[in-house]
């Protein structure tokens, strides 16, 4: 006779002289449904934002007096705002300035975040210590304050918000390659190579950059949602693009007022920005983990 | 060998200062980046007369030499001189000090009800004891982090402020006031922590030890609460710093969204008027929380993990 | 009386995402009271998930089943999470390998001890601290009631696996199951561990003892079942299965070990069992023959290296000199300084004091620019492959970036699958990922490469340490059969004494950062001067088995 007996509550992952399953695990699988929902999501926004009439042929700052206020439906899909403006139309518009002000942000806390990294990992001590100091001074700055105290000096605007969050996400980018320098410099690999003989430029392009900047692509998409929730606070605060341009958090912003009325006003512009940002992080941490799995 | 324990806690508090010292800088560099000159930055947009401008050359010490300039402004901070806003005509520590204690008791409230429901729902869905609520739970964390804090506040003030009328609409009276907010603000921090956290229980469910534990006939609760959380708390405890400035600009938005007065009001006072002196106060004020804060959790994990003590 | 352990057609599954493995395939075994059980066999052969099985902790993804599953004549199929629990700890007691990792980091070893009392209601509260030191004392853990206060990171790695013992036998189980208890150990801390286990066997403590290495259970166990792939192969006493292994798997593992009576001969091939003077001897067939080194012609001399951190010096006064095509073994335990060694004479490390000459040239103290070409003549193979290759680069590149330079595409790529071949791996492996490689080709790769530049020295470090000893074997004799082809010298080092022995002409002792003894191996491994070297030949888990040749 033979008994199954499960103990699903105890026990630790496989040990680890089970045979194959170690590579079986890392054979490549389809990916999660989640994971092709995201991907699907996000190529639609990048329609919405390259090409939005494809999708809201309309006017997204057309007012229609007659139409205020109305509740969605067959006609405005999500809705119309206090003046009659279609909400559908300016969020599928409102993606342009949203995407525009988050890959901007991004490219310049990356573009920065790795100079400066790769610049403290491979320095030597002395310059490494003050750069790693000043990444944890910029960080001591709770983002979104730096972001206003930025905005005081230079004025609220679309500009303003790329640099101030950009500056404010820098430090992290900065931090991550420099520990990845660090660890590269002293990876098994690189000290082969230099029992190849292999020059110390060579051993830096060769070696210590690619594998370096590998991994900053994967953050950097994770870290473009982060740098749209933060534009969307400071757009909600009335930082960022000034009415009537539909920025979602402005929009979000402006609809306030109608909550009691008009819920869709804000909501819909709102769940435009956690879809948005849930794709990213989804999408990214796929990514993420397949690289693990590659580099690792 | 009596110095020896003592010494990475020095090491802390010693870096704990320079970033400190380095954050003030930074601050007061944005200061002098300013467009104009220093006077015009500091006036903003209040009242700007010859005499106001005279009280701010003395104040600031802007007939003296740069290096005089900066040292005495670091010299200002040191002994809690906040300055002077001339846009309100007050001192700034007086403007912060009224607004600190609404903004103080929303950030605590948050702050402990994110930790309590980030530890639970971690406990609950670490290990692969219930997988589908595990699924569930990480797509609602996903969705809580994704989502603007303001979008949050909004959609519960829609629900239960305006439909069902069970929470004030704005103000800071009483208990009622704060429920929405705290819950506001904790959402976010919650989803986050829950993530880490479970991460770190899963990865402390892997390690050897664990498996020890289980042959010793340990419970499954007790592996999970002895041995587990400890290790999963070392990583959130490194968050400690920022999930202060998370609570400080989250604050900003959620007092914004609830009419609530406290300190994230003052500041977008302060920035819409371009009133310098407040604006710098606050920054430096929550760089130095936060370094206070980091500084305290590296203590912690000093505390919590012996491996560390040694120098 | 029922046996203590009854097991009968255990098969246990993994569920992966690929679908089951099946990781247990019909094993069938018993363990009477106060009897030692060892089960052997290679990664991958089940062994400790057969042992794991009998706590219930073989994993969530794992399905069991059996014909009989039985613990002191209580079946535990379908035992309930609680049920479970009364028998862990109380009715088997579980030692694993790596107990840093072991024994929770963050509590003391008292702690961790004083729970396996208050779950099993041992003793009270008010003397579980009391018993805690009384157990430590029991497994000779000295100033047991100072260690009980003290985090597992402040003891060394015997007294750690000596309190896990603790912990194991602290419900006093009538099964004590050893998981590799003495893997990654040094060879005298392995010793006193083994003599720990086999004190608890002869105060009748019945043991499950799982490990890879023979020598170790043929030291302690009654009975030894070899397994692999799932399955038990053979079975019998321990006497009767070391001498006279029935099963070619067994006689190609006895025949793998490489020991004083291998030297010359291969270790992977199978071997015959012949009739020796009425004792059956495993036979194996002789290695390629070696042009004679000239002990004069040095390719490498190192005189009084010494090297510091801050106040601690970890190589002191070490000289050595590798002759042309001489492989030089150096062992030592862990801390002994053989890998700074290692790292200084491959140019990795600035010495503090004294100085290396490299072919007749200095090798230190000279300016890295002139040192940059000489390097291809001074390779260097590591104990962890993967991580000495560019995690980017498939197989061919990894092999063709120490190539001499010249040559096209097609040139070059020849001389990549030439050097493949040559440590037996195809060229259909050019486009590979060395992650999809075996440790073994890993390691295979690794030695082409450093062929690639027809280097003059190779330094080893630890190359077999992370392989099973059959993968172990191949790979010594490449080693062995690419030195007789290209008259390679070779410094080996090593912690394993019988490698070294197998491999070596000549060998250096380390400890504590200087050098205790050095000759030709044979003398110094038999005839051993220095009472350190003797205490590492004594400590050293003998096989007593048919090894000659």
């Amino acid at each position: 006779m033979t008994v199954t007996l499960t103990d699903v509550s105890t026990g630790v992952g496989a040990p680890a002289d089970v045979a194959g399953v170690g590579p079986a695990l890392r054979r490549r699988r389809p990916p999660r449904p989640g994971v092709v929902v995201a991907g699907a999501y996000l190529a639609a926004l990048a329609v919405a934002a390259v090409a939005p009439r494809l999708l809201a042929p309309g006017d997204p700052l057309a007012a229609d007096p007659r139409v205020v206020l109305t509740p969605p439906g067959a006609a405005h899909w999500f809705g119309t705002d206090h003046l009659g403006r279609d909400v559908w139309t300016r969020v599928v518009h409102g993606a342009a300035h949203s995407l525009t002000i988050g890959i901007a942000a991004t490219a310049v806390a990356v573009t920065a975040g790795v100079l400066l990294g790769l610049l403290a990992g491979l320095a030597h001590r002395f310059a490494d210590e003050a750069l790693s100091r000043s990444f944890d001074a910029l960080s001591a700055f709770p983002m979104l304050l730096l972001a206003l105290l930025f905005i005081t000096v230079a004025g609220p605007g679309t500009i303003s918000l790329i640099v101030a969050i950009g500056v404010a996400t820098l430090p992290h980018y900065a931090r991550v390659v420099r520990g990845q320098t660090l660890l590269v410099r002293r990876s098994g690999y690189v000290e082969q190579a230099i029992t190849f003989g292999s020059s110390r430029p060579r051993l830096v392009v060769r070696h210590i950059l690619p594998n370096v900047v590998g991994p900053v692509p994967v953050l950097a998409v994770i870290g473009l949602g982060e740098a749209i929730l933060a534009a969307a606070g400071l757009s909600f605060l009335g930082m960022g693009p000034q009415p009537p341009s539909p920025e979602w958090g402005a929009m979000l912003s402006e609809g306030r007022n109608y909550l009691q009325v008009a819920w869709w006003i804000s909501v819909l512009p709102g769940l435009a920005v956690t879809l948005t940002v849930a794709a990213l992080t989804v999408l990214g941490r796929h990514w993420q983990a397949r690289f693990d799995g590659r580099w690792s | 060998m009596a110095g020896s324990p003592l010494r990475p806690v020095l090491r802390r508090v010693g870096s704990g200062l320079v970033v400190l010292w380095a954050a003030a800088t930074a601050a007061y560099l944005a200061l002098l980046a300013a467009p104009g000159d220093t006077v015009d930055a500091i006036v903003g947009e209040g009242a700007d007369t010859p005499q106001i401008r005279a009280d701010i050359v003395a104040e600031w010490g802007l007939d003296r030499p740069a290096v005089v300039q900066y040292l005495d402004y670091l010299g200002r901070l040191v002994t809690g001189d906040l300055g002077r806003s001339y846009l309100l005509q007050r001192p700034v520590a007086e403007v912060i000090g009224e607004q600190l204690a609404p903004t103080l008791a929303l950030a605590l409230a948050a702050a402990g009800l994110g930790v309590l429901l980030a530890v639970t729902v971690a406990i609950g869905t670490a290990g692969d004891r219930r997988p589908w609520l595990r699924r569930a739970s990480s797509g609602a964390e996903l969705l809580l982090v994704s989502t603007p804090s303001f979008l949050i506040g909004i959609v519960l003030l829609s629900v239960l402020s305006f439909r069902f009328g069970l929470f004030p609409v704005a103000g800071a009276h009483g208990f009622g006031s704060l429920v929405l907010p705290a819950v506001t603000l904790a959402l976010p921090i919650a989803g986050l922590l829950a993530q880490v956290l479970r991460d770190g229980l899963d990865r402390a469910l892997d390690e050897p030890f664990v498996l020890t534990a289980r042959a010793r006939g340990v419970r499954e609760r007790v592996v999970l609460l002895r041995h587990a959380l400890r290790h999963a708390s070392l990583p959130a405890v490194t968050l400690a710093g920022w999930l202060f400035g998370i609570l400080l600009g989250g604050a900003v938005i959620v007092e914004q969204v609830f009419g609530r007065p406290g300190l994230g009001q003052v500041t977008l006072a302060a920035v819409t008027a371009k009133d310098m002196p407040v604006v710098l106060a606050v920054v430096t004020l929550s760089a130095a929380v936060y370094v206070a804060v980091n500084t305290a959790a590296d203590l912690t994990y000093l505390l919590v993990d012996p491996r560390l003590r040694r120098s | 009386m029922a046996p203590l352990v009854e097991v009968e057609d255990l098969h246990v599954d993994f569920a992966t995402p690929t679908g089951p493995v099946a990781a247990v395939r019909g094993v069938s075994l018993t363990v009477e009271a106060g009897e030692c059980v060892a089960v052997v066999g290679e990664s991958g052969s089940g062994k400790s998930v057969t042992a794991r099985t009998l706590v219930g902790l073989a994993g969530p993804t794992a399905r069991v089943r059996a014909a009989r599953l039985a613990l002191g004549g209580r079946d535990v199929r379908g035992l309930r999470p609680r049920q479970w629990r009364r028998v862990r700890g109380r009715l088997a007691g579980l030692v694993v390998q790596d107990a840093l990792g072991s024994l929770d980091p963050l509590r003391t070893v008292g702690a961790e001890i004083g729970e396996v009392l208050a779950t099993h209601g041992i003793v009270g509260r008010a003397e579980r601290a009391g018993r805690a030191v009384r157990l430590l004392d029991q497994v000779h853990v000295p100033e047991p009631a100072r260690r009980a206060r003290q985090h597992p990171h402040q003891l060394s790695g015997g007294l750690r696996q000596r309190a896990l013992i603790a912990t194991a036998i602290a419900a006093e189980p009538a099964l004590l199951i050893a998981d590799e208890p003495t893997t990654a150990l040094d060879v005298t801390v392995q010793a006193q561990i083994l003599a720990l286990l086999a004190e608890r066997r002869d105060a009748g403590q019945s043991l499950l003892l799982i490990s890879h290495d023979l020598a170790v259970v043929g030291r302690l166990a009654d009975r030894v079942l070899v397994m692999r792939d799932g399955e038990i192969v053979e079975q019998g006493p321990t006497a009767r299965l070391l001498s006279a292994p029935a099963h070619p798997y067994t006689r190609q593992l006895l025949a793998a070990v490489p020991s004083a009576s291998s030297r010359g001969r291969r270790l992977a091939e199978p071997p015959r069992l012949r009739e020796h003077c009425g004792v059956p001897v495993l036979s194996r067939p002789p290695l390629p023959a070696r042009p004679p080194v000239d002990p004069g012609d040095a390719v490498l001399v190192a005189a009084g290296l010494t090297k510091r951190y801050g106040t601690h010096t970890v190589v002191r006064d070490v000289s050595l000199t590798v002759a042309r095509g001489e492989t030089l073994g150096l062992v030592g335990e862990s801390g002994s300084g053989k890998s700074t060694v290692a790292r200084i004479v491959a140019g990795l490390l600035a010495p503090d004091g004294g100085e290396v000459t490299f072919e007749r040239a200095p090798w230190t103290g000279v300016a890295e620019r002139a040192r940059r070409p000489r390097r291809r003549r001074l390779q260097v193979i590591s104990q962890d492959p993967l991580s000495s290759f560019d995690p980017r680069y498939p197989v061919g590149r990894v092999v063709a970036e120490n190539l001499e330079p010249g040559g096209d595409r097609a040139d070059r790529r020849e001389r990549v699958v030439e050097l493949l071949r040559r440590v037996g791996l195809g060229p259909d492996l050019l486009d590979r990922h060395p992650r999809g490689l075996s440790g073994g080709q890993r390691q295979r790769l690794a030695i082409a490469r450093a062929l690639a530049p027809r280097p003059s020295l190779i330094v080893c470090d630890e190359p077999v340490s992370a392989l099973d000893v059959s993968v172990q074997a191949q790979i010594l004799d490449l080693l062995a059969e690419l030195r007789a082809a290209d008259g390679t010298a070779l410094l080996f080092i090593s912690h394993d004494l019988g490698v070294v022995h197998h491999l070596a002409d000549r060998v250096l002792v380390m400890r504590d950062g200087a050098v205790v003894e050095q000759g030709p191996v044979g003398d110094v491994f038999s005839y051993p001067r220095h009472e350190y070297t003797r205490a590492l030949v004594d400590a050293l888990p003998a096989l007593v088995t048919a090894g000659r040749p």
